[in-house]
Protein backbone atom coordinates (compact mmCIF):
# COMPACT_ATOMS: atom_id res chain seq x y z
CA UNK A 1 0.00 0.00 0.00
CA UNK A 2 1.54 3.09 -1.19
CA UNK A 3 0.60 5.03 2.13
CA UNK A 4 3.00 2.14 3.96
CA UNK A 5 5.77 3.25 1.96
CA UNK A 6 8.55 4.62 4.70
CA UNK A 7 11.12 3.44 1.97
CA UNK A 8 13.25 2.62 5.31
CA UNK A 9 12.74 5.78 7.66
CA UNK A 10 12.18 5.17 10.98
CA UNK A 11 8.30 4.87 10.99
CA UNK A 12 8.01 7.10 13.66
CA UNK A 13 9.37 10.36 11.37
CA UNK A 14 6.76 9.90 8.83
CA UNK A 15 4.29 12.00 9.48
CA UNK A 16 0.61 11.71 8.60
CA UNK A 17 -2.31 13.47 7.15
CA UNK A 18 -5.82 13.48 7.37
CA UNK A 19 -7.54 14.45 3.31
CA UNK A 20 -10.67 14.41 2.13
CA UNK A 21 -10.53 14.00 -1.54
CA UNK A 22 -13.34 14.42 -4.23
CA UNK A 23 -12.67 11.91 -7.15
CA UNK A 24 -15.77 11.95 -9.85
CA UNK A 25 -17.65 13.46 -7.45
CA UNK A 26 -17.65 11.16 -4.57
CA UNK A 27 -16.06 11.84 -1.62
CA UNK A 28 -13.10 9.76 0.12
CA UNK A 29 -11.58 10.39 3.41
CA UNK A 30 -7.93 8.95 3.77
CA UNK A 31 -5.17 9.27 6.10
CA UNK A 32 -2.27 9.54 4.05
CA UNK A 33 1.58 9.35 4.94
CA UNK A 34 2.29 12.83 3.92
CA UNK A 35 4.26 12.26 0.67
CA UNK A 36 1.97 10.10 -1.06
CA UNK A 37 0.92 11.60 -4.71
CA UNK A 38 -2.25 11.90 -5.68
CA UNK A 39 -1.40 9.22 -8.50
CA UNK A 40 -0.34 7.04 -5.76
CA UNK A 41 -3.40 7.34 -3.76
CA UNK A 42 -6.13 6.96 -6.93
CA UNK A 43 -4.17 3.70 -7.51
CA UNK A 44 -3.32 1.97 -4.38
CA UNK A 45 -5.49 3.39 -2.24
CA UNK A 46 -8.97 4.20 -3.96
CA UNK A 47 -8.31 1.44 -6.51
CA UNK A 48 -8.27 3.33 -9.83
CA UNK A 49 -5.83 2.02 -11.79
CA UNK A 50 -7.05 3.70 -14.46
CA UNK A 51 -4.85 6.57 -14.44
CA UNK A 52 -1.09 5.02 -15.20
CA UNK A 53 2.66 5.47 -13.78
CA UNK A 54 4.84 5.90 -16.71
CA UNK A 55 7.57 7.72 -15.31
CA UNK A 56 6.90 9.45 -11.64
CA UNK A 57 8.81 12.49 -12.37
CA UNK A 58 5.96 14.67 -14.87
CA UNK A 59 7.84 13.18 -18.09
CA UNK A 60 5.40 10.94 -19.69
CA UNK A 61 2.17 12.95 -19.02
CA UNK A 62 0.51 8.90 -19.05
CA UNK A 63 -0.92 9.97 -15.15
CA UNK A 64 -2.70 13.08 -16.62
CA UNK A 65 -5.63 13.90 -14.61
CA UNK A 66 -8.03 17.18 -14.11
CA UNK A 67 -7.75 19.06 -11.19
CA UNK A 68 -10.34 21.67 -10.57
CA UNK A 69 -11.25 21.27 -14.64
CA UNK A 70 -7.22 21.90 -15.44
CA UNK A 71 -5.09 18.75 -16.69
CA UNK A 72 -2.41 18.43 -14.05
CA UNK A 73 0.67 15.45 -13.14
CA UNK A 74 -0.97 13.58 -10.68
CA UNK A 75 2.70 11.64 -10.17
CA UNK A 76 3.81 15.77 -9.28
CA UNK A 77 0.82 16.77 -7.39
CA UNK A 78 0.83 15.20 -3.56
CA UNK A 79 -2.93 13.98 -2.39
CA UNK A 80 -2.37 16.32 0.54
CA UNK A 81 -2.87 19.40 -1.53
CA UNK A 82 -6.00 18.32 -2.87
CA UNK A 83 -8.00 19.08 -0.05
CA UNK A 84 -11.18 20.57 -1.14
CA UNK A 85 -10.99 20.05 -4.95
CA UNK A 86 -12.08 18.15 -7.66
CA UNK A 87 -10.77 15.59 -9.05
CA UNK A 88 -11.75 13.71 -12.34
CA UNK A 89 -10.09 10.60 -13.62
CA UNK A 90 -10.39 8.50 -16.67
CA UNK A 91 -12.70 6.61 -14.57
CA UNK A 92 -15.35 9.54 -14.09
CA UNK A 93 -15.54 10.51 -18.20
CA UNK A 94 -17.74 8.12 -19.16
CA UNK A 95 -21.83 8.98 -17.94
CA UNK A 96 -24.18 5.94 -17.44
CA UNK A 97 -22.10 3.77 -18.88
CA UNK A 98 -21.52 6.25 -21.92
CA UNK A 99 -18.33 6.48 -23.59
CA UNK A 100 -17.36 10.53 -23.59
CA UNK A 101 -16.98 11.36 -27.20
CA UNK A 102 -13.50 11.44 -26.57
CA UNK A 103 -13.11 7.40 -25.29
CA UNK A 104 -15.73 6.95 -28.58
CA UNK A 105 -13.15 8.95 -31.29
CA UNK A 106 -10.11 7.00 -29.74
CA UNK A 107 -11.59 3.63 -30.57
CA UNK A 108 -12.78 4.44 -33.73
CA UNK A 109 -9.28 6.02 -35.01
CA UNK A 110 -7.53 3.00 -33.25
CA UNK A 111 -5.69 5.97 -31.50
CA UNK A 112 -3.13 3.13 -29.20
CA UNK A 113 -1.53 -0.29 -29.54
CA UNK A 114 -0.62 -1.40 -25.89
CA UNK A 115 -2.90 1.39 -24.22
CA UNK A 116 -0.91 2.21 -21.57
CA UNK A 117 -0.69 5.73 -22.34
CA UNK A 118 -4.35 5.91 -23.04
CA UNK A 119 -5.97 7.20 -20.51
CA UNK A 120 -3.49 10.10 -19.84
CA UNK A 121 -4.17 11.29 -23.63
CA UNK A 122 -7.73 11.08 -23.61
CA UNK A 123 -7.55 13.47 -19.90
CA UNK A 124 -4.97 15.78 -21.95
CA UNK A 125 -7.32 15.73 -25.23
CA UNK A 126 -10.49 16.51 -23.56
CA UNK A 127 -8.91 19.92 -21.45
CA UNK A 128 -7.49 20.63 -24.51
CA UNK A 129 -10.55 20.91 -26.64
CA UNK A 130 -11.98 23.06 -23.22
CA UNK A 131 -8.81 25.60 -23.31
CA UNK A 132 -9.89 25.83 -27.26
CA UNK A 133 -6.16 24.89 -28.26
CA UNK A 134 -7.24 22.52 -30.85
CA UNK A 135 -7.79 24.65 -33.97
CA UNK A 136 -5.37 22.83 -36.61
CA UNK A 137 -3.02 19.79 -36.80
CA UNK A 138 0.33 21.78 -35.29
CA UNK A 139 -1.58 23.08 -32.10
CA UNK A 140 -3.06 19.69 -31.91
CA UNK A 141 1.01 18.18 -31.83
CA UNK A 142 2.11 20.98 -29.70
CA UNK A 143 -0.45 21.38 -27.06
CA UNK A 144 -0.39 17.04 -27.03
CA UNK A 145 3.20 17.26 -26.49
CA UNK A 146 3.23 16.43 -22.53
CA UNK A 147 1.74 12.97 -23.56
CA UNK A 148 4.21 10.83 -24.76
CA UNK A 149 2.94 7.43 -26.56
CA UNK A 150 5.79 4.79 -26.64
CA UNK A 151 3.83 3.00 -29.56
CA UNK A 152 3.65 5.68 -31.74
CA UNK A 153 0.23 5.92 -32.31
CA UNK A 154 0.40 9.95 -32.69
CA UNK A 155 -1.21 9.92 -36.26
CA UNK A 156 -4.43 8.60 -35.40
CA UNK A 157 -4.09 10.27 -32.01
CA UNK A 158 -4.55 13.68 -33.94
CA UNK A 159 -6.69 12.33 -35.75
CA UNK A 160 -9.27 11.53 -33.19
CA UNK A 161 -9.21 14.85 -31.52
CA UNK A 162 -9.59 16.48 -34.34
CA UNK A 163 -12.70 14.52 -34.68
CA UNK A 164 -14.17 15.36 -31.77
CA UNK A 165 -13.39 19.23 -32.40
CA UNK A 166 -14.99 19.19 -35.40
CA UNK A 167 -17.96 17.68 -34.31
CA UNK A 168 -18.54 20.55 -32.11
CA UNK A 169 -16.20 19.53 -29.04
CA UNK A 170 -17.73 18.21 -26.10
CA UNK A 171 -16.75 19.76 -22.62
CA UNK A 172 -16.72 17.11 -20.03
CA UNK B 1 7.79 14.28 6.85
CA UNK B 2 5.85 17.18 8.22
CA UNK B 3 3.06 18.70 5.83
CA UNK B 4 2.16 22.59 6.93
CA UNK B 5 -0.70 23.96 4.78
CA UNK B 6 -0.87 27.84 5.82
CA UNK B 7 -4.28 28.88 4.80
CA UNK B 8 -2.38 33.44 4.53
CA UNK B 9 0.57 34.68 3.23
CA UNK B 10 0.98 36.07 7.57
CA UNK B 11 -0.09 32.37 8.40
CA UNK B 12 2.64 30.80 5.43
CA UNK B 13 5.66 33.42 6.89
CA UNK B 14 5.42 32.47 10.46
CA UNK B 15 5.47 28.76 9.47
CA UNK B 16 8.66 29.36 7.55
CA UNK B 17 9.91 31.60 10.85
CA UNK B 18 9.47 28.49 13.19
CA UNK B 19 10.38 25.92 10.38
CA UNK B 20 13.45 26.96 8.67
CA UNK B 21 14.25 23.75 7.77
CA UNK B 22 10.73 23.29 5.53
CA UNK B 23 10.97 23.20 1.99
CA UNK B 24 8.22 25.55 0.20
CA UNK B 25 6.10 23.81 -2.25
CA UNK B 26 4.17 25.87 -5.27
CA UNK B 27 3.02 24.27 -8.25
CA UNK B 28 5.58 20.99 -7.15
CA UNK B 29 7.10 20.81 -10.64
CA UNK B 30 10.66 20.56 -8.94
CA UNK B 31 10.36 19.27 -5.33
CA UNK B 32 7.46 16.52 -6.47
CA UNK B 33 10.59 15.40 -8.88
CA UNK B 34 13.41 15.25 -5.98
CA UNK B 35 10.54 13.76 -3.76
CA UNK B 36 9.77 11.16 -6.06
CA UNK B 37 12.98 10.09 -7.08
CA UNK B 38 14.20 10.27 -3.17
CA UNK B 39 16.68 12.83 -3.45
CA UNK B 40 16.85 14.63 -0.19
CA UNK B 41 13.85 13.88 1.89
CA UNK B 42 12.45 17.14 3.07
CA UNK B 43 11.90 17.23 6.90
CA UNK B 44 9.25 19.55 6.53
CA UNK B 45 6.69 20.79 3.38
CA UNK B 46 5.21 24.17 3.65
CA UNK B 47 2.23 23.93 0.88
CA UNK B 48 1.49 27.28 -0.49
CA UNK B 49 -0.89 26.40 -3.00
CA UNK B 50 -3.43 27.59 -0.73
CA UNK B 51 -2.25 30.75 -0.17
CA UNK B 52 -4.79 33.31 -2.29
CA UNK B 53 -2.97 36.44 -1.92
CA UNK B 54 0.21 34.63 -3.86
CA UNK B 55 -2.45 33.33 -7.10
CA UNK B 56 -2.89 37.32 -7.95
CA UNK B 57 -0.84 39.77 -9.99
CA UNK B 58 -0.91 43.84 -10.32
CA UNK B 59 -0.09 46.63 -12.27
CA UNK B 60 1.06 49.92 -10.94
CA UNK B 61 3.65 52.45 -12.14
CA UNK B 62 4.49 50.70 -15.15
CA UNK B 63 5.74 47.61 -12.87
CA UNK B 64 3.77 44.18 -12.44
CA UNK B 65 4.12 42.62 -9.10
CA UNK B 66 3.16 38.80 -9.85
CA UNK B 67 2.62 37.19 -7.17
CA UNK B 68 4.72 33.78 -6.59
CA UNK B 69 1.33 31.16 -7.23
CA UNK B 70 0.68 32.56 -10.64
CA UNK B 71 1.45 29.76 -13.08
CA UNK B 72 2.88 30.15 -16.43
CA UNK B 73 -0.23 29.16 -18.05
CA UNK B 74 -1.76 32.28 -16.39
CA UNK B 75 1.05 34.73 -17.32
CA UNK B 76 0.87 33.69 -21.11
CA UNK B 77 -2.39 34.50 -21.22
CA UNK B 78 -3.09 37.59 -19.14
CA UNK B 79 0.64 38.92 -19.21
CA UNK B 80 2.09 38.46 -22.50
CA UNK B 81 1.32 41.60 -23.53
CA UNK B 82 3.22 43.56 -20.68
CA UNK B 83 6.07 41.18 -20.29
CA UNK B 84 6.34 39.39 -23.84
CA UNK B 85 9.90 37.90 -23.00
CA UNK B 86 8.83 36.37 -19.94
CA UNK B 87 5.74 35.53 -21.72
CA UNK B 88 7.69 33.87 -24.40
CA UNK B 89 9.82 32.21 -22.08
CA UNK B 90 6.60 30.21 -20.10
CA UNK B 91 5.65 29.20 -23.43
CA UNK B 92 8.87 26.75 -23.98
CA UNK B 93 8.31 25.12 -20.40
CA UNK B 94 7.56 21.62 -20.30
CA UNK B 95 4.35 20.72 -20.92
CA UNK B 96 0.79 22.05 -20.96
CA UNK B 97 0.19 20.08 -17.68
CA UNK B 98 3.93 21.54 -16.36
CA UNK B 99 2.02 24.72 -16.89
CA UNK B 100 -0.79 24.57 -15.43
CA UNK B 101 1.41 24.20 -11.77
CA UNK B 102 4.68 25.50 -12.59
CA UNK B 103 5.72 29.06 -11.67
CA UNK B 104 8.76 31.67 -11.84
CA UNK B 105 8.74 31.95 -8.05
CA UNK B 106 9.31 28.26 -8.36
CA UNK B 107 12.12 28.72 -10.85
CA UNK B 108 14.08 31.15 -8.88
CA UNK B 109 13.83 28.85 -5.77
CA UNK B 110 15.27 26.02 -7.66
CA UNK B 111 17.65 28.19 -9.38
CA UNK B 112 18.89 26.05 -11.87
CA UNK B 113 21.40 28.12 -14.30
CA UNK B 114 19.11 26.54 -16.72
CA UNK B 115 15.22 27.70 -15.69
CA UNK B 116 13.58 29.59 -18.34
CA UNK B 117 12.44 32.54 -16.41
CA UNK B 118 16.25 33.69 -15.75
CA UNK B 119 16.99 35.13 -18.64
CA UNK B 120 14.09 37.27 -19.08
CA UNK B 121 14.17 38.25 -16.11
CA UNK B 122 17.89 39.43 -16.27
CA UNK B 123 17.32 41.44 -19.14
CA UNK B 124 14.44 43.40 -18.38
CA UNK B 125 15.68 44.33 -14.54
CA UNK B 126 13.49 42.22 -12.57
CA UNK B 127 13.27 42.61 -8.40
CA UNK B 128 12.79 39.77 -6.00
CA UNK B 129 10.00 40.75 -3.56
CA UNK B 130 11.54 38.22 -0.51
CA UNK B 131 9.79 38.26 2.75
CA UNK B 132 9.83 36.87 6.08
CA UNK B 133 8.51 38.06 9.82
CA UNK B 134 11.22 39.83 10.30
CA UNK B 135 10.14 42.06 7.29
CA UNK B 136 10.22 42.25 3.22
CA UNK B 137 13.18 43.20 1.09
CA UNK B 138 13.36 43.64 -2.43
CA UNK B 139 16.74 41.54 -4.22
CA UNK B 140 18.16 42.79 -7.85
CA UNK B 141 17.58 40.21 -9.81
CA UNK B 142 21.81 40.36 -10.63
CA UNK B 143 22.04 39.72 -7.11
CA UNK B 144 19.86 36.50 -6.48
CA UNK B 145 21.59 33.62 -8.09
CA UNK B 146 23.88 33.15 -5.89
CA UNK B 147 25.65 29.28 -7.58
CA UNK B 148 24.47 26.61 -8.94
CA UNK B 149 21.23 25.92 -7.44
CA UNK B 150 21.55 28.47 -4.90
CA UNK B 151 20.17 31.84 -4.34
CA UNK B 152 20.17 34.74 -2.10
CA UNK B 153 16.96 34.01 0.40
CA UNK B 154 17.31 33.53 3.80
CA UNK B 155 16.08 29.91 5.68
CA UNK B 156 12.97 32.33 7.12
CA UNK B 157 12.42 33.73 3.80
CA UNK B 158 9.91 33.18 0.94
CA UNK B 159 9.66 34.71 -2.06
CA UNK B 160 6.28 36.63 -2.24
CA UNK B 161 6.46 37.97 -5.71
CA UNK B 162 8.53 39.37 -8.98
CA UNK B 163 8.17 42.46 -10.00
CA UNK B 164 8.95 42.95 -13.77
CA UNK B 165 9.19 46.09 -15.14
CA UNK B 166 6.52 46.89 -18.06
CA UNK B 167 8.15 46.48 -21.77
CA UNK B 168 8.44 49.46 -23.26
CA UNK B 169 10.44 47.90 -26.48
CA UNK B 170 10.60 44.64 -27.90
CA UNK B 171 11.72 41.40 -25.82
CA UNK B 172 12.74 37.99 -27.01
CA UNK B 173 13.69 34.69 -25.85
CA UNK B 174 15.39 31.93 -27.64
CA UNK B 175 16.33 28.59 -26.22
CA UNK B 176 18.10 25.11 -27.78
CA UNK B 177 17.14 22.32 -26.86
CA UNK B 178 17.14 18.42 -28.19
CA UNK B 179 13.45 18.87 -29.25
CA UNK B 180 10.97 21.35 -29.69
CA UNK B 181 8.77 20.00 -26.16
CA UNK B 182 9.61 19.38 -22.81
CA UNK B 183 13.24 20.18 -22.50
CA UNK B 184 15.55 21.45 -20.16
CA UNK B 185 17.29 24.14 -22.24
CA UNK B 186 20.52 23.69 -23.41
CA UNK B 187 21.45 26.85 -23.89
CA UNK B 188 19.43 30.10 -23.44
CA UNK B 189 19.76 33.60 -24.08
CA UNK B 190 16.99 36.53 -24.18
CA UNK B 191 17.23 40.35 -24.92
CA UNK B 192 14.52 43.67 -24.03
CA UNK B 193 15.15 46.80 -25.53
CA UNK B 194 14.22 49.68 -23.13
CA UNK B 195 14.43 52.67 -25.04
CA UNK B 196 18.08 53.24 -26.17
CA UNK B 197 18.85 50.97 -23.22
CA UNK B 198 19.62 46.70 -23.93
CA UNK B 199 19.25 44.28 -21.69
CA UNK B 200 20.73 40.53 -21.95
CA UNK B 201 20.33 37.17 -20.36
CA UNK B 202 22.05 34.15 -20.72
CA UNK B 203 20.55 30.62 -19.20
CA UNK B 204 22.60 27.31 -18.79
CA UNK B 205 25.78 28.40 -20.03
CA UNK B 206 27.60 29.50 -16.48
CA UNK B 207 27.27 27.82 -13.01
CA UNK B 208 24.54 30.89 -12.72
CA UNK B 209 22.29 33.01 -15.08
CA UNK B 210 23.59 35.93 -15.83
CA UNK B 211 24.00 38.76 -18.27
CA UNK B 212 26.12 40.17 -20.13
CA UNK B 213 27.36 43.78 -19.42
CA UNK B 214 30.07 44.31 -22.13
CA UNK B 215 27.52 43.21 -25.06
CA UNK B 216 25.08 45.30 -23.86
CA UNK B 217 27.22 48.55 -23.47
CA UNK B 218 28.58 47.33 -27.06
CA UNK B 219 25.32 47.98 -28.62
CA UNK B 220 24.16 50.80 -26.85
CA UNK B 221 27.16 52.46 -28.47
CA UNK B 222 27.25 51.33 -31.93
CA UNK B 223 23.77 51.10 -33.12
CA UNK B 224 22.68 53.40 -35.42
CA UNK B 225 18.81 53.62 -33.95
CA UNK B 226 17.42 54.93 -37.27
CA UNK B 227 18.29 52.61 -39.64
CA UNK B 228 18.86 49.02 -40.55
CA UNK B 229 21.12 46.58 -38.20
CA UNK B 230 24.81 46.93 -39.03
CA UNK B 231 25.57 43.02 -39.59
CA UNK B 232 29.09 43.48 -38.27
CA UNK B 233 27.34 45.09 -35.82
CA UNK B 234 24.89 41.80 -35.13
CA UNK B 235 28.01 39.85 -35.36
CA UNK B 236 29.94 41.49 -32.50
CA UNK B 237 27.34 41.58 -30.20
CA UNK B 238 27.15 37.71 -30.76
CA UNK B 239 30.62 37.17 -29.72
CA UNK B 240 30.58 39.60 -26.79
CA UNK B 241 27.50 37.60 -25.80
CA UNK B 242 29.40 34.40 -26.22
CA UNK B 243 32.70 35.66 -24.54
CA UNK B 244 30.44 36.41 -21.22
CA UNK B 245 29.59 33.09 -20.69
CA UNK B 246 31.45 30.16 -18.74
CA UNK B 247 29.40 26.88 -20.36
CA UNK B 248 30.80 22.96 -18.81
CA UNK B 249 30.71 19.91 -21.14
CA UNK B 250 27.64 18.01 -19.55
CA UNK B 251 24.62 15.67 -20.51
CA UNK B 252 22.58 18.26 -22.50
CA UNK B 253 25.35 19.60 -24.73
CA UNK B 254 29.33 20.21 -25.11
CA UNK B 255 30.86 23.56 -23.44
CA UNK B 256 31.90 24.32 -27.25
CA UNK B 257 28.03 23.50 -28.86
CA UNK B 258 26.92 26.10 -25.96
CA UNK B 259 29.11 28.80 -26.77
CA UNK B 260 28.26 29.07 -30.69
CA UNK B 261 24.72 28.86 -29.84
CA UNK B 262 24.94 31.42 -27.91
CA UNK B 263 26.06 34.05 -30.36
CA UNK B 264 24.24 33.08 -32.59
CA UNK B 265 20.70 33.49 -30.57
CA UNK B 266 22.35 36.89 -29.55
CA UNK B 267 22.00 37.47 -33.42
CA UNK B 268 18.60 36.26 -33.80
CA UNK B 269 16.97 37.56 -30.86
CA UNK B 270 18.71 41.42 -31.99
CA UNK B 271 17.74 40.65 -35.75
CA UNK B 272 14.06 40.31 -34.50
CA UNK B 273 13.91 42.89 -31.85
CA UNK B 274 15.20 45.35 -34.92
CA UNK B 275 12.63 44.14 -37.05
CA UNK B 276 10.06 45.65 -34.29
CA UNK B 277 12.03 48.23 -33.37
CA UNK B 278 11.99 49.52 -36.95
CA UNK B 279 8.36 49.04 -37.61
CA UNK B 280 7.63 50.74 -34.52
CA UNK B 281 9.71 54.13 -34.74
C1 LIG C 1 8.84 17.23 -17.14
C2 LIG C 1 9.38 18.55 -16.65
C3 LIG C 1 9.76 19.49 -17.58
C4 LIG C 1 10.27 20.73 -17.17
N1 LIG C 1 10.62 21.63 -18.11
C5 LIG C 1 11.14 22.83 -17.74
C6 LIG C 1 11.52 23.78 -18.73
O1 LIG C 1 11.36 23.56 -19.94
N2 LIG C 1 12.04 24.96 -18.29
C7 LIG C 1 12.20 25.25 -16.97
O2 LIG C 1 12.68 26.33 -16.65
N3 LIG C 1 11.85 24.36 -16.02
C8 LIG C 1 11.31 23.16 -16.37
N4 LIG C 1 10.95 22.26 -15.40
C9 LIG C 1 11.19 22.58 -13.98
C10 LIG C 1 10.01 23.24 -13.25
O3 LIG C 1 8.79 22.98 -13.90
C11 LIG C 1 10.20 24.77 -13.15
O4 LIG C 1 11.39 25.06 -12.48
C12 LIG C 1 9.03 25.47 -12.44
O5 LIG C 1 9.18 26.86 -12.65
C13 LIG C 1 8.98 25.20 -10.95
O6 LIG C 1 7.85 25.88 -10.40
P1 LIG C 1 6.95 25.20 -9.26
O7 LIG C 1 5.96 26.23 -8.81
O8 LIG C 1 6.40 23.92 -9.71
O9 LIG C 1 8.07 24.95 -8.15
P2 LIG C 1 8.13 23.97 -6.89
O10 LIG C 1 8.51 22.61 -7.32
O11 LIG C 1 6.93 24.11 -6.04
O12 LIG C 1 9.37 24.65 -6.15
C14 LIG C 1 10.65 24.76 -6.77
C15 LIG C 1 11.66 25.33 -5.78
O13 LIG C 1 11.30 26.64 -5.38
C16 LIG C 1 11.06 26.71 -3.99
N5 LIG C 1 9.91 27.60 -3.83
C17 LIG C 1 8.68 27.49 -4.41
N6 LIG C 1 7.91 28.55 -4.10
C18 LIG C 1 8.66 29.35 -3.29
C19 LIG C 1 8.42 30.60 -2.62
N7 LIG C 1 7.24 31.26 -2.74
N8 LIG C 1 9.42 31.12 -1.87
C20 LIG C 1 10.62 30.48 -1.77
N9 LIG C 1 10.90 29.32 -2.37
C21 LIG C 1 9.94 28.74 -3.12
C22 LIG C 1 10.83 25.28 -3.55
O14 LIG C 1 11.16 25.07 -2.21
C23 LIG C 1 11.76 24.53 -4.50
O15 LIG C 1 13.08 24.61 -4.03
C24 LIG C 1 10.41 21.02 -15.78
C25 LIG C 1 9.99 20.07 -14.84
C26 LIG C 1 9.49 18.84 -15.26
C27 LIG C 1 9.05 17.85 -14.24
S1 LIG D 1 3.84 9.23 -14.52
FE1 LIG D 1 3.36 11.30 -14.26
S2 LIG D 1 4.18 12.19 -16.02
FE2 LIG D 1 4.90 10.16 -16.20
S1 LIG E 1 -0.51 3.11 -27.01
FE1 LIG E 1 1.28 2.21 -26.19
S2 LIG E 1 2.24 3.92 -25.30
FE2 LIG E 1 0.66 4.85 -26.39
Amino acid sequence: MADDMTGGVPVATVARVGVTLTVNGADYRLDLDSRVTLLDALRDRLGMTGTKKGCDQGACGACTVMVDGKRVLSCLTLAAQCEGKDVTTIEGLAADGVLHAMQEAFVRHDAFQCGYCTSGQIMSAVCLLAEGRAGSDDAIRQFMSGNLCRCGAYGNIVAAIREVRDAGGHDA
Amino acid sequence: MDFLRPLTWAEALEMKAERPDATPIQGGTDVMVEINLDKGRPTALLDLAAVAELAEWTRDNGTVRLGAGVSYTRLIAELAGDLPGLAQASRTVGSPQIRNRGTVAGNLGAASPAGDSHPPLLATGAEVEAESVRGSRMIAITDFYRGVKRNALEPDELIRAVRIPVATGPQYFSKIGTRNAMVIAVSSFAIAFDGRRVGTGIGSAAPTPRRAPEAEAFLESALDWSGPLDADVARRFGELVRDAAAPIDDVRGTRDYRLHSLAVMARRTLTWAWEDHLRCA
